[in-house]
């Protein structure tokens, strides 16, 4: 009754199309997290026009679902001249998404650096910019870390959604082979399965961070 | 005490006139003070007196309200444009402000690096010296802070003390003019003082200029050139040591003397008071 053999033989065409779902995800959260940054740091700035972008921003792509963002992208670029790949928007779209939420997670963690240390670097003549990139930033991770690995395991997840404009991952191709194989249990479960590993490994990757920043701070 | 030759030329820091007020509060005065080369001024007074708040503005972590502040002539922080001040850009505070090391009371190690990167990355990326050459020099300026040994230490693996002195160190490989102390001992615990004053003794002895914001009356009388009491905003006495601690009648000035000496009364034996 339970197919194994159709597991084994689709089996190598879903890790390839875990592939892209790693990619697609991994660069969206990597894409999000510079937009992130600098939308934190433009929020927490003096400039008002700054911190009114950040609050528009941030209350635009965590108040609509990512789906109704991810059909706009998908239906309303074209029209308005804007060709690229569905791969490309979708991507951009997610990473649009998380940067709103990366950019909520990095403001706790901003909040919570010390303002000498800041002022300590302007002492030592570094720049606004190499403030917030070799101090500020490397800390607020290192308070961050936790809910940003959460957030990474999100957007795996949350990227099966660009299957619904057409862009090739795991979770469209499990849709495509049960749909021509009348079987979706079986392979329904090993695409379950299969997001479960990849967010083992980014759970297990960010214990290991955790681990190693804990030796700055052993005494 | 060392012997300074007295110069003469124009001072390193001079501030003329200088207020500062945090809305309506009013916490500099009208503040003149002149520090030349290879001098060390003590600036004494109670908390809340405004003597950090005096520190902070010379290095511009505070803007100042009034008044004027020369960095080996020039004008910190703001441009004269017929008469009226303007602001300039952060680059511009950081380009005359150069010269100019700060140790902070509370360290501000930066705690995901080791002493010797806290030491070697402003190197680096201030000044843009090789990364060898800069971890070279870092680590010459540990050992100079007798502390070559914990180069590969994070803050949070150092004693207070230890992590003052590698505050100095990274401020000092910057080859500053002047360092400015803003209470560097204050947050230590007691056995740990000494280590940091006998740092700061040495930069002294050397001919490092020096502005040192501090309730370590010992140091003051014997390192200072110049001891400056600041009380209520104003610079209330100030002079040699000897003028300030034992010659100087300004009432308020001997009160904060006399509070200073009875909280150090560590022994009452039969009728003799031993003061430190």
């Amino acid at each position: 009754m339970f197919d194994f053999n159709l597991i084994i033989k689709s089996l190598p065409m879903l890790l390839q199309a875990s592939v892209w779902t790693v990619i697609y995800s991994l660069s969206s959260v990597a894409i999000g997290f510079c937009i992130g940054t600098l939308m934190c740091a433009a929020g927490l700035s003096a400039s008002r026009l700054g911190r009114g972008v950040a609050a528009f921003y941030v209350s635009f792509f965590r108040g609509v679902p990512l789906l109704v963002q991810l059909l706009i992208s998908y239906y309303c670029l074209p029209l308005i001249g804007v060709n690229v790949p569905s791969s490309v928007a979708a991507v951009g779209t997610l990473a649009l998404c998380t940067g709103a939420y990366i950019a909520e997670i990095l403001r706790g963690g901003f909040l919570g650096i010390p303002h000498g240390l800041v002022e300590a670097a302007r002492m030592v003549g570094l720049s606004r910019a190499q403030i917030l990139t070799r101090i500020e930033v490397p800390l607020a991770v290192r308070f961050t870390l936790p809910s940003l690995v959460n957030e990474t395991t999100m957007m795996v997840k949350a990227s099966s959604l660009i299957s619904v404009v057409g862009v090739l991952e795991l979770t469209r191709l499990a849709q495509n082979i049960a749909t021509s194989t009348f079987q979706p249990l079986e392979i329904y479960l090993t695409a379950g399965a299969i997001y479960f590993v990849i967010n083992g490994v980014i759970t297990l990757a960010g214990r290991f961070a955790e681990s190693r920043f804990r030796l700055e701070t052993a005494r | 005490m060392t012997a300074h030759p007295v110069a003469n030329s124009r001072p390193i820091i001079d501030v003329r006139g200088v207020w500062k007020r945090f809305g309506a509060a009013e916490v500099l005065k009208g503040i003149d003070l002149a520090i030349r080369k290879s001098e060390v001024t003590c600036i004494i007074g109670p908390s809340g007196s405004g003597k950090s708040t005096l520190l902070r503005c010379i290095a511009f972590l505070e803007e100042y309200s009034e008044g004027e502040i020369y960095i080996e002539g020039e004008l910190l922080g703001f441009a004269l444009e017929n008469g009226k001040r303007r602001r300039v850009s952060d680059a511009e505070v950081a380009r005359v402000r150069r010269n100019v090391g700060f140790v902070f009371q509370q360290f501000n190690l930066w705690p995901h690096m080791t002493a010797l990167e806290n030491v070697a990355m402003p190197l680096k990326l201030a000044r843009g010296i090789a990364r060898e050459d800069a971890a070279k020099r870092a680590r010459a300026m540990l050992e100079k802070v007798g502390l070559g040994h914990r180069a590969e230490a994070y803050p949070s693996q150092l004693s207070g003390g230890q992590q003052q002195r590698v505050g100095i160190a990274r401020a000092l490989a910057m080859e500053p003019h002047i360092m400015l102390f803003d209470e560097p001992t204050s947050a230590l615990d007691p056995e740990l003082v000494g280590e940091v004053l006998q740092v700061m003794r040495d930069l002294a002895a050397e001919g490092m200029t020096m502005a040192v914001v501090t309730h370590e009356m010992g140091f003051a009388a014997q390192v200072a050139d110049t001891v400056v009491f600041i009380d209520r905003g104003v610079i209330a006495a100030s002079g040699s040591p000897d003028e300030v601690f034992r010659k100087d009648e300004n009432p308020r000035l001997r009160q904060f003397l006399q509070n200073y000496f009875e909280r150090n009364v560590f022994w009452q034996g039969s009728g003799d008071v031993a003061v430190p």
